[in-house]
């Protein structure tokens, strides 16, 4: 397979301008970057946060007026899979004293510190322990680990400064002070980071990092992280249940308000069951899979956002929900790997983004949604982005990727990203020689339920972590920070979801009152729907198929 | 084995696809039965198309997490091939099934006193011993592992190596489900590792030195500064900040240290 013949062509001009951009790269001359007016003003005109008709405002719930991405607002504006007036409560199925809902890197660090504390847990995931989006992430996990250049200050400006100054304050402190702590405890499990012999972490830097700060595990960090700890807690199954195939799809609270379990439902067997618990961590992650604007994503199949209706239904407002991340570098070809994320480390280790003409657009490490909106910009009003072969009206740009062996020396891309160097070998494009074709992509969803720096809520036993959650990063993350906020605010949630078990007696009463009162302003406000929420999982049935299942019953999205 | 070596021993081994017969669709037998899809699509979009609602089998949809692997035989080819659903494109007439799950023994151990050595993998893992040399596993393995290799340097003690070989296995399980010797490689291998980065790599030093200043308190004035500063000063210092040069070697410093 490999590139067709009209883009092998194309590719002659990036060689024709590669030597010099190397040369320039070597002389330590960047292409200029944008100053923060100039950001702005790209962003209001090319991102697809402000294009009109994207946002809606919320009728219902703690944050009634709050305009965000529509496909999360009808999530919000939705009914329950559970009828209040049917549930018998006093089945419960399991008990247990934590109950982490979501098996990613954030709900698997809370069920490690939860169990340090002396509590029972239960992790309930959707899919299989681990797939998540954290097993997808590649470039690496940001910390001010190197005293000699780097310290939590200038962590702290980076992702202040990334996400437009807009994040919460104290979220960010503690991010960056438990930054380093973080990346110890993940190294004493065993977690296998690149080093040199002395021990000496490898770091890169990331878009919008003053120091490189980026630690990595080849381009596989996240898979790494995901894995270890997801073993660790099969060291611990003793204390740690994990239950596979079993979305949460509504909260229990008990009749004084306080969080007291989860109603799961079985993929497999179509049953629903209910866990009592005495704190319930939410670590659902992100909503890639709902296809915001039609953008294609590098999400996870189960990324579909359901922690966010959960805590929302029982009073939890949410915040920074109308930026989402588009991340600038999707493979665009082959057909097969559409979505798919090129990690913006091949960016920090040097390569050029490339137009048409086989030009720099565009300095490329600007902030995401900066290098975003460049990106459709050049591919729009500029006109000079590559059409893509077979897909009429879709034009990416090339990320020039063999930049990197020029810069650090031949063999340097297979060794530092060799999952993606043998992802494109199947497709018979080998990227230390070729470019990729490239345009943005659904990557991240920036904002979530608002949560404190120990992970409580304002709902009493209800924590929060990792993507689910809006704040730290205010309207736009960086890379790798990420990854060291599932951590970070995994480990804090899970260690006061632990304690929080230890003061409080059994939980005797449960109730699903706020579904009601739920259901009910969604009455009143107007909205008379058969929209089912959470979404559990995506749709990719074609509608050929779905006309000839004549007796099948769709709740949702679900059979 | 990658999809293209495998089609290229393929086409060693029998008489090349007739590419000019492919259409738009393609047949494939998924588990025998035979459906039509698009020529374009990789497995797991196919199963799609032809109405599955995947539950099992599909977790990253990008070639990480190994829920989707699938064993497929060509007609008039004797061979078992390999794939992950996700990454792997249909071919014509190709029969398939997934496996998604294939269970393995996983040993119990506290990875703290746990030791880096042959006697303790031999002793979580008994079966290493019996792994007897086939290679079918690495023949098998969709990541182009070598996977025998690993099993024998985990044999020999050498651990590292294990780790090192092992580090792009997505722990798909179907080295597990063809080794005749019975073992659970991926379980080996991700032990091999984490004895690796516990125990037989230095420790990183800085960061143990960076825990303990914070928790000196040594940054909470100056972080404090920066969260009740005003808009404006935060942004001049943003802007103001010393950036590191892309290609500045390890040990470089700033100019500015105070906030070090
Ligand atoms: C391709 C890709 C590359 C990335 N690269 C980087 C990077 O280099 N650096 C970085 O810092 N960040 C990166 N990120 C972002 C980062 O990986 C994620 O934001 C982070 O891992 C999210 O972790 P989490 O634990 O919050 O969610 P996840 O890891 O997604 O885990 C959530 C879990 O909850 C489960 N779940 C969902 N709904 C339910 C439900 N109703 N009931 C029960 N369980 C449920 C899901 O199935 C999943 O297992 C990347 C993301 C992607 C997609
Ligand atoms: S080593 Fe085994 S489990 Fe790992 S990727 Fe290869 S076949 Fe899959
Ligand atoms: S398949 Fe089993 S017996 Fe054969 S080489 Fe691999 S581990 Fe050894
Ligand atoms: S779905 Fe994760 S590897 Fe294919």
């Amino acid at each position: 397979m490999g590139y067709t013949q009209e883009l092998m062509q194309l590719i002659k001009r990036v060689e024709a301008t590669r030597p010099a951009r190397v040369a320039r790269k070597k002389a330590g001359q960047e292409f200029p970057a944008l100053s923060l007016d100039e950001r702005q003003a790209r962003l209001e005109k090319y991102h697809p946060d402000y294009r009109a008709g994207g946002l809606r405002e919320l009728k219902v719930g703690p944050s009634k007026g709050y305009a965000l991405a529509k496909e999360i607002a009808d999530l919000f504006e939705a009914r329950s899979r559970v009828d209040p007036d049917k549930i018998d409560l006093k089945e419960v199925h399991y008990e247990t004293d934590t109950l982490v809902i979501g098996g990613g890197g954030a709900g698997t660090a809370a069920a490690l510190m939860a169990q340090e504390q002396g509590a029972r847990v239960i992790i309930a995931t959707k899919l299989r322990h681990g797939d998540a989006n954290t097993m997808m992430a590649e470039g690496g996990i940001q910390a001010a680990s190197k005293g000699w250049k780097d310290s939590p200050y200038f962590h702290y400006l980076d992702v202040m400064g990334g996400g437009h100054f807009e994040n919460d304050p104290e979220l960010v402190k503690t991010m960056v002070c438990e930054a380093p702590k973080a990346i110890a405890w993940l190294e004493s499990l065993g977690c296998m980071f690149n080093k040199w012999p002395d021990g000496k972490l490898f770091t890169l830097h990331g878009a919008g990092t003053c120091r490189k700060r980026m630690h990595y595990a080849g381009d596989m960090t996240g898979a790494e992280i995901m894995r270890t700890l997801r073993d660790e807690c099969r060291n611990r199954l003793k204390d740690i249940g994990v239950l596979e195939f079993s979305p949460a799809v509504e909260l229990l609270l008990d009749d004084k308000g306080v969080c007291s379990g989860a109603v799961l439902y079985n993929l497999e067997t179509e049953e629903y069951f209910l866990v009592k618990a005495k704190a319930v961590v939410m670590a659902t992650g992100g909503s890639g899979r709902l296809h915001i604007q039609n953008f294609m994503t590098t999400n996870h199949y189960g990324a579909t956002g359901d922690g966010l209706v959960l805590g929302y239904r029982i009073g939890v407002g949410v915040r920074f929900l109308h930026a989402t991340q588009y991340h600038p570098t999707g493979a665009v070809f082959p057909e097969q790997a559409e979505g798919l994320l090129i990690t913006e480390k091949v960016r920090g280790a040097g390569a050029n983004l490339l137009n048409i003409d086989g030009d720099q657009f565009v300095f490329e490490r600007e902030p995401r949604d900066v290098e975003s909106a460049s990106i459709i910009r050049e591919c729009t009003d500029v006109a000079k982005g590559v059409p893509v072969p077979g897909q009429a009206g879709k034009f990416g740009v090339w990320l020039d990727s063999p930049m990197i062996d020029m810069l650090e020396g031949e063999g340097t891309v297979e060794r530092e990203f060799p999952a993606k160097h043998i992802l494109f070998k199947r497709y018979d494009i080998d990227i230390a020689r070729l470019p990729m074709l490239v345009y943005p992509t659904l990557h991240y969803q920036n904002g979530g339920l608002a949560y404190s720096p120990d992970g409580t809520t304002t709902a009493p036993g209800f924590y929060v972590a990792g993507e689910v959650g809006g704040g730290v990063h205010g309207a736009n993350r960086l890379m790798g920070n990420s990854l060291l906020d599932i951590t970070v605010f995994g480990r804090l949630a899970g260690i006061a979801a632990g304690q929080f078990v230890k003061g409080r007696g059994d939980v005797d009463r449960l109730s699903v009152e706020h579904v009601r009162r739920y259901h009910k302003e969604l009455e009143d406000a107007g909205i008379d729907t058969d929209r089912v929420s959470p979404m559990l999982l995506p749709d990719y049935m074609t509608p050929e198929v779905k006309k000839r299942q004549w007796t099948t019953q769709y709740v949702g999205t679900i059979r | 084995m990658s999809t293209a070596e495998q089609l290229q021993d393929l086409s060693q081994e029998s008489a090349p696809l007739d590419l000019s017969e492919r259409t738009d669709l393609v047949p494939i037998f998924i588990m025998g039965k035979k459906y039509d899809v698009p020529s374009t699509l990789t497995i797991q979009k196919a199963l799609e198309y032809a109405g599955y609602q995947l539950i099992r089998g599909c977790g990253c949809r990008g070639g990480i997490c190994g829920a989707c692997a699938t064993v497929y035989r060509m007609p008039g080819s004797p061979r078992i091939f390999v794939g992950l659903a996700c990454q792997t494109l249909v071919q014509p007439s190709m029969y398939l099934t997934m496996v998604p799950f294939f269970p393995a023994n996983r040993a119990v151990y506290n990875i703290d006193e746990i030791q880096p050595d042959a006697m303790a993998l031999l002793k979580a893992y008994p079966e290493l011993a019996k792994c007897m040399g086939c290679n079918t596993c690495a023949k098998s393995c969709p990541m182009d592992i070598q996977v025998m290799e690993y099993i024998s340097a985990a044999l020999r003690g050498d651990v590292e190596r294990a780790a090192e070989l092992s580090m792009s296995c997505v722990m798909c399980g179907i080295c597990a489900s063809r080794c005749p010797a019975e073992l659970g490689q991926y379980n080996i291998a991700i032990l091999c590792r984490r004895l690796t980065a516990r125990h037989l790599r230095p420790k990183a030093q800085h960061v143990a030195e960076m825990v303990a200043r914070i928790e000196s308190g040594a940054y909470e004035e100056p972080l404090r500064k920066l969260i009740t500063a005003d808009l404006e000063t935060l942004r001049k210092l943003y802007v103001e900040r010393e950036m590191e040069p892309h290609t500045a070697p390890e040990m470089w410093q700033p100019q500015e240290k105070t906030y070090l």
